[in-house]
């Protein structure tokens, strides 16, 4: 009895292993193996237009180089290129070309806007000898930087020809060390210098006036104007904007150690180039107004004193707090302290 | 006048990594560099495939293009070299170039770049005398009339070097004899899928291996 059951047991196991075999049989899908199409889908890669597509995102992949963060294909390098070539490289020609003959044009018939009356002779303070030496500091290393700056754009296309190639090597590799090495003290001594110059250049009411005046440059009114005009406020502005985007960018490129990658160099390079372009359009400005444009506008920066007569033109307001102050024809070289220069520049 | 190119066979490729070896080794490359590089899409998914990549020598070339010092120029084979006493380092080629061949030795204060260097097609570049060619270049096979170390040793002629002409000759023929649905650009698989009459050839393809002993 016992033997027959068991017997029966068996028998109903194997019908429901059957049972299943030919369930799951009809279920499973073909056996991959047994189809030569598919065997040679997997065999062999798929190169195909989504490869190509994913080959410029620079997903999914593995490179045999060390260190590469690179896509196989960067289309950011050709966007990067017409940009900087096509329009960045002519529109600054343009920008500085255009100020130059503006400036000339400008001086050829408008001319030197010269003292209304009599120098007096007495000499007021403007500039001490420390914001003149981080002035003409800052000003050298902007020159400096700009020409490097520039034959770095469009050096290749005079001196090479000019020169020949030894000294063209030696020029262009000067260029840049000039320009890496010289770049960071320009950045510091113009956050010094901004720092310095910040609290007589904010905007006051007056110099909405000027502006509307156009700062007086063409006939003969003078427009109100303290310490610093607003031509002089805007320069400042100009400066610790756009000029604080040159050091910015320029720092990016300059020490490309610290895991900045190929899009932000990029990035880096078209911002450093648009700002710095614009900061020399406008320095171009600024040095004619200095030199060629005014009479008596360099001696102050040069000496650090003005006439009494340039003070009350060109900075009425100014004048009217430090008159008192202006020093005797005779007085030569007086000690000049900081603190002088404070007491002379109330607004 | 010849046109070089290289060109890989995606197909082929089995990122063996011997081009990668092989240019190092005819070129005696600086620690770090190395010009050829094999890339890995999909790694480890059927989809896998693999692709030798280095200077592409480019008929309208980027880098000479945006390089401040005017450093590039072109053979008269149509490769790009560049002239490592002009070059200063400035990292232009590098932003500008679409396949990441340019590569900058670190060996200056700041992180300051050296002199770029790059797959010259096995052609050396301007020097006085040949020590100093394969000093600062590497090796000039194609003086010796010889190709590229990476293409000649490529163990299944997945990476073919050579005029244009010639390398996309053979490259056709083998998409022809693969089968193909659009001039090559689509997969083996899709064009098996969906093409006309490539059974039979795939049906080869796929047994290749074991064809060679059925047939000998």
């Amino acid at each position: 009895m016992h033997t027959l059951m068991q017997c029966l047991w068996r028998l109903r196991m194997v019908g429901v292993v059957l049972l299943l075999a030919v369930l799951a049989a009809s279920l499973a899908p073909p056996s991959s193996a047994a189809e030569p199409d598919e065997e040679i889908g997997q065999a062999v890669g798929t190169v195909d237009a989504d490869t190509w597509r994913q080959v410029k995102s620079g997903e999914n992949f593995v490179d045999s180089r060390y260190d590469s963060t690179y896509n196989l294909i960067n289309p950011s390098g050709e966007t990067w290129r017409q940009i900087r070539n096509e329009w960045i490289s002519p529109a600054g020609l343009i920008a500085i070309g255009g100020m130059l003959a503006i400036l000339i044009i400008f001086y050829l018939i408008v001319g030197r806007n010269d003292l209304d009356h009599e120098r007096t002779g007495r000499k007021i303070l403007r500039w001490t000898v420390f914001e003149r030496s981080l002035h003409w500091t800052v000003a050298t290393l902007f020159i400096a930087l700009s020409l490097t700056g520039l034959n770095l754009l469009y050096g290749k296309f005079v001196f090479r020809h000019i020169f020949g190639d030894v000294f063209w090597a030696n020029m262009i590799m000067g260029s840049k060390l000039i320009h890496n090495y010289a770049g960071p003290v320009f950045g510091i001594l113009l956050i010094v210098i901004l720092a310095k110059w910040l609290k007589v250049n904010l905007p006051k009411k007056h110099d909405w006036e000027w502006f509307k005046q156009g700062g007086g440059m063409v006939g003969d009114k003078h427009p109100d104007a303290g310490f610093a005009n607003a031509g002089e406020k805007a320069w400042f502005w100009i400066l610790a904007s756009v000029g604080l985007l040159v050091v910015i960018s320029g720092l990016v490129l300059d020490f490309p150690i610290f895991g900045q990658t190929r899009d932000n160099m990029q990035w880096a390079n078209m911002f450093h180039g648009v700002t710095s372009l614009i900061l020399m359009t406008v320095a171009l400005g600024h040095i004619y107004i200095g030199t060629l444009g005014t009479e008596g506008a360099l001696e102050g920066m040069a000496t650090g004193y003005v006439d009494e007569t340039w003070a009350k033109q060109h900075h009425n307001l100014w004048y009217e707090e430090v008159k008192d102050n202006a020093g005797q024809p005779q007085q030569s070289d007086p000690p000049v302290g900081d603190d002088t220069a404070t007491a002379h520049r109330p607004n | 006048m010849a046109q070089m190119k290289f060109l890989c066979d995606a197909e082929r490729c089995i990122e063996c990594n011997g081009c990668v070896t092989a240019c190092k080794n005819a070129n005696e490359t600086d620690w770090g560099i190395q010009r050829r590089r094999v890339v890995t899409l999909d790694d480890g998914k059927p989809s896998e495939v693999s692709i030798s990549v280095a200077c592409m020598h480019c008929d309208d070339a980027p880098c000479m293009a945006v390089c401040p010092t005017d450093c590039f120029y072109k053979t008269d084979d149509g490769i790009v070299l560049h002239d490592k006493d002009i070059c200063i380092g400035c990292g232009y080629c590098l932003y500008a170039c679409p396949f990441g061949a340019p590569q900058f030795p670190k060996e200056e204060a700041f992180g300051e770049r050296g002199k770029m260097d790059k797959c010259t097609f096995c052609a050396g570049g301007p020097a006085e005398t040949k020590e100093e060619e394969y000093e600062k270049y590497g090796a000039n096979r194609i003086a010796e009339g010889k190709l590229p170390l990476c293409a000649e040793m490529c163990s299944t002629k997945a990476l073919l070097a050579g005029d244009a002409q010639t390398i996309s000759d053979i490259f056709r023929e083998r998409v022809v004899y693969r089968g193909h649905e659009d001039g090559g650009w689509s997969s083996v698989e899709k064009a098996q899928m969906s093409g006309p009459d490539v059974s039979g050839n795939l049906d080869e393809m796929a047994y290749d291996a074991t064809r060679a002993t059925r047939e000998g």
